[in-house]
């Protein structure tokens, strides 16, 4: 009796720790999920008011990306090495190893988003019909195949762990669609506050104008090509949760799979108490993670992501988190076999050579994908780029899109320059200082040499992303007898890439005209695009930029140069 | 399943209320259809013309030298007839420098920030309620209004430092010979004056820019069609927006490599500032003083007299020079 009631007292203190656990888990959620939008809205530096200083990231802008333990094992495996601040991914690493995946349940903002969608009841999310689809089910095994695969992959130097990796896919999905989304939003919105200044009374517009414009993201429209997939693979995992709780992270998401295979080794487990449990399921239908948290059944560790639900709504204290718990039921650990693991690991090798069958060694570079400046070859690049987007949300002039099926099907959704939306800003680096992963390798103004320093520096060697080529069916000049050189007049190298002839030019009337014809200079050019960009001529323009000369591949190249470390000029 | 039927009362509540809603439907519809609503109707707008140029002052033409570009600049304003002849109290004044490029002020592809900057302070000195620096740029307008200096020397100097906004571009009519409508920049459009603040500087089509050639940093919208025509344009420009004052900039010139440049060796100092009320002499008088062009060789001034706007003979203006 006595015994009794001194448990009563001890698992009435368990509980109410717990429930502050459950509470302490929201906050932590919510504080990482604001933290990474604010990163994303720092990473824009256009904000309406100009700041004072040149631009410049100094917030840690791709912290969750560099946190992100799937992103270096995948670097790791496909270029051997660990860029820049990859290393922070061990803090994560480590503390899975002693804990579980507390990521998953307290700091991933994806996983958070998931978590709300699901945690509104209604449809089939309540009752019987949610506490059988929280039961552990086998299709849980998905993401550890695809894990595997992704790695498989990786391992031949394809980099593809961004597809999927949520921190990736959100930085993605987010950079590219919900924030240019709110950003068209709000600045419709302000555009019309603006022009009915004179029908509106003041005080109503005033602070509607105010507001908007302190909520507006960009003073500029930001828009990003190519998004459709990439609209459709984030809607269906925000969807998927009114049918499985946080469908994505149980089923899916290869992150989630590492840390589970990480949580092999965590101190911290479920003990399970099935004398005290009345079997109410609470646990059950509450658990997040669908790894079983009901006393009688086998707990799935590896699933688990620490959200202390179950443990915070047990009414009896038949389940609590315990350091070093006592094992009184079986816990499973990764349900996987070694044939399975071998056969996706295989998959994902075998994957790499077939996907590259499509493109002969001899077949040109692809004249359209015009990389970022900075960026390494394109074999490096591959196995670096994660495809979070983040190079084209920094990008002053929106000039970076993500790629369909221009750089292969191995590189969906790898950066690419769109001159006739946005040229590549001459004094710009911001790409190559966000790029978390080196596939866009940190440069500096003076490194990329396109415009002379009063400072003192070169413009000899610039790092060039590729040549403009005049289209004289469509240039005014060439065709029209009409002046125009808005292409000369953008050109921001030193001498001018663009120069031109005066020719004489008979229009239709016969009369003679004096004109000035622009060529390019290939061994000027460096590819930026602000010709093509400033070109009059809408549709296609009369001056394009290809990728050819681009500094990063040595053999896409016009002229005969001067290799670099033969005085003989040799191979 | 049983056939219930049809009673009488169901009969008409349920016959009614579609046709209730066909009714709504239809009206709805005609409603919408009339043929202003059509999306291709062509807009015929009234052309704006927005005259800042204040009436009375006698237009002359001041020149000032001397060691540095503020108190030059602060002697010529004095030299007209100080700010206050232009700005009255309570005017919103908007200050139009060039900011088009990112380029360093020793560069000179864009306006002297100490002439910005001390523009700004006589037109605060002369009650003005608000000043305005703004440009449309070419560059990066972060990078462009930073780098210039611009942005620190107006914003220190007590100007509103505004920075192009799409969402603050309004689509007017301008009603020029070639331009009709344009997107402009609403402060533009509600300024009670304007001071046009050029720098001097190379341009392969029209030889040089200047005062007119500065406007089209008021515009939004697909600028580069008007060099087909830019000589029209220029006029046009100048006529739309009539300046209360052009001071032009050649404290350092650009005579290569315009209109963004970058190499020092295309730079001159030649520490000079010019204003007038006359924007077509102010332009005739800057492109012979500084590069040496006649009248001619500078057609947009010819179209620009058309417009009543000012004389292209300079000389028959008093001259003033003044040495700070």
């Amino acid at each position: 009796m006595n015994i009794d009631m001194d448990n009563a007292v001890t698992f009435a203190r368990e509980a109410r720790r717990f429930r502050l656990l459950r509470w302490l888990r929201r906050i932590s959620q919510g504080v990482f999920l604001a933290l990474f939008v604010l990163l994303l809205l720092f990473t824009n530096i256009d904000a309406l008011d100009a700041p004072d200083e040149l631009p410049r990231i100094s917030a840690p802008v791709v912290l969750f990306l560099e946190m992100d333990p799937l992103v270096a094992i995948g670097t790791v495996l496909s270029t051997h090495s660990l860029y820049r601040d990859l290393l922070l991914s061990l803090v994560i690493i480590v503390g899975t190893l002693f804990l579980g995946r507390f990521f998953c349940g307290w700091m991933c903002p994806m996983g958070t988003i998931n978590h709300m969608i699901a945690a509104v009841r209604g449809g089939r999310m309540k009752g019987r019909a949610r506490l059988e689809a929280n039961h552990y089910r086998p299709a849980q095994r998905w993401k550890y195949i695809i894990l595997v695969l992704f790695l498989g992959a990786a391992a031949m130097g394809s980099l593809q762990v961004g597809l999927l990796d949520p921190i990736a896919l959100l930085t993605r999905s987010m950079a590219l669609l919900l924030l240019p989304a709110w950003n068209v939003l709000t600045q419709d919105m302000y555009a019309w506050s603006m022009q009915t200044q004179s029908t509106v009374p003041d005080f109503i517009v005033t602070p509607v104008s105010w507001a908007l414009h302190a909520v507006l993201i960009r003073a500029q429209v930001v828009l990003f090509e190519n998004t459709g997939l990439v609209l459709l693979v984030f809607i269906g995992i925000l969807a998927a949760n009114r049918y499985v709780t946080r469908f994505w992270c149980r089923m899916l998401c290869p992150l989630g799979a590492l840390l589970g295979v990480l949580s092999k080794t965590s101190i911290l487990g479920l003990e399970k108490r099935p004398s005290l449990c009345s079997n109410c399921n609470r646990c059950a239908l509450h658990c997040q993670g669908g790894d079983n948290p009901e006393p009688g059944t086998d707990w799935h560790q590896a699933e688990c992501h620490l959200c202390m639900n179950c443990v915070a709504s047990c009414p009896d204290a038949g389940i609590a988190f315990r350091f070093f718990p006592s094992r009184n039921e079986s816990t499973q650990a990764v349900n996987l076999t070694r044939r399975t693991v071998l056969l996706s690991a295989g998959a994902g090798i075998a994957a790499v050579p077939l996907l590259r069958t499509a493109v002969h060694p001899d077949a040109p570079p692809n004249p359209a994908l015009v990389r970022p400046p900075g960026s390494v070859p394109e074999r490096d690049f591959l196995s670096r780029c994660i495809r979070c987007g983040e190079c084209m949300n920094v990008c002053p002039n929106n000039a970076l899109h993500p790629t369909l099926l221009q750089a292969g099907a191995e590189g969906i959704w790898s950066p690419m320059l769109i001159p006739r939306i946005g040229y590549c800003e001459p004094t710009c680096v911001l790409c190559s200082q966000v790029c978390p992963t080196g596939a866009i390798d940190e440069i500096t103004e003076k490194e990329k040499g396109w415009v002379p320093q009063v400072d003192g520096g070169s413009t000899e060697n610039p790092l060039r992303i590729g040549t403009a080529f005049y289209d004289h069916g469509r240039c005014l000049p060439w065709s029209m007898a009409k002046e125009c050189i808005v292409c000369e007049e953008w050109c921001p190298t030193t001498p001018k890439a663009i120069y031109f002839e005066t020719a004489e030019v008979t229009d239709r009337e016969g009369n003679y005209l004096w004109l000035k014809r622009p060529h390019v200079d290939p061994a000027l050019c460096v590819g930026c695009g602000a010709c093509t960009y400033a070109c009059p001529v809408k549709g296609e323009p009369a001056i394009y930029v290809t990728a050819v000369g681009e500094t990063r591949n040595t053999q896409n190249r016009i002229l005969l140069e001067k290799s670099s470390g033969s005085t003989h000029g040799g191979g | 399943m049983q056939d219930e039927p049809l009673s009488r009362r169901e009969f008409l509540s349920r016959s009614s209320k579609a046709a209730g809603v066909a009714a709504l439907v239809c009206v709805g519809g005609w409603w919408l259809h009339e043929p202003e609503r059509h999306p291709f109707a062509r807009r015929t707008e009234q052309a704006v013309i927005r005259d800042l140029r204040v009436p009375g002052i006698t237009p002359s033409l001041v020149v000032g030298s001397g060691s540095a570009p503020a108190a030059v600049t602060a002697a010529v304003l004095a030299g007209l007839g100080g700010m206050e002849q232009f700005i009255a109290k309570g005017d919103t004044v908007v200050v139009k420098p060039n900011i088009g490029w990112d380029r360093r002020p020793e560069q000179a592809a864009n306006t002297n920030p100490d002439v910005v900057a001390e523009v700004v302070r006589q037109c605060v000195a002369a009650g003005a309620k608000k000043v305005y620096v703004t440009d449309i740029t070419c560059n990066d307008p972060t990078r462009c209004y930073n780098r210039s200096g611009i942005a620190a020397a107006a914003r220190e100097a007590g100007a509103d430092v505004l920075p192009p906004a799409e969402a603050r571009l309004r689509e007017v009519n301008v009603g020029g010979a070639m331009l009709g409508m344009q997107k402009v920049f609403d402060v533009y459009l509600d300024a009670d004056k304007v001071i046009n603040l050029p720098i001097a500087k190379h341009h392969s089509l029209t030889k040089v820019s200047l005062g007119m050639k500065n406007l089209y940093g008021i515009l939004g919208g697909n600028r580069s069609r008007l060099h087909q025509d830019i000589h029209n344009s220029l006029a046009d420009l100048g006529n739309f927006l009539r300046p209360t004052l052009v001071i032009v900039d050649a404290w350092r010139i650009l005579l290569r490599n315009g209109p963004q440049g970058g190499s020092l060796d295309d730079v001159e100092e030649r520490r000079s500032i010019a204003a007038s009320v006359d924007q077509v002499a102010i332009d005739s008088y800057a492109g012979a003083a500084y590069f040496g062009l006649t009248a001619d060789e500078m057609p947009w001034l010819a179209l620009a007299e058309r417009y009543g706007l000012g004389t292209a003979a300079y000389e028959t203006l008093p001259l003033k020079e003044v040495h700070a």
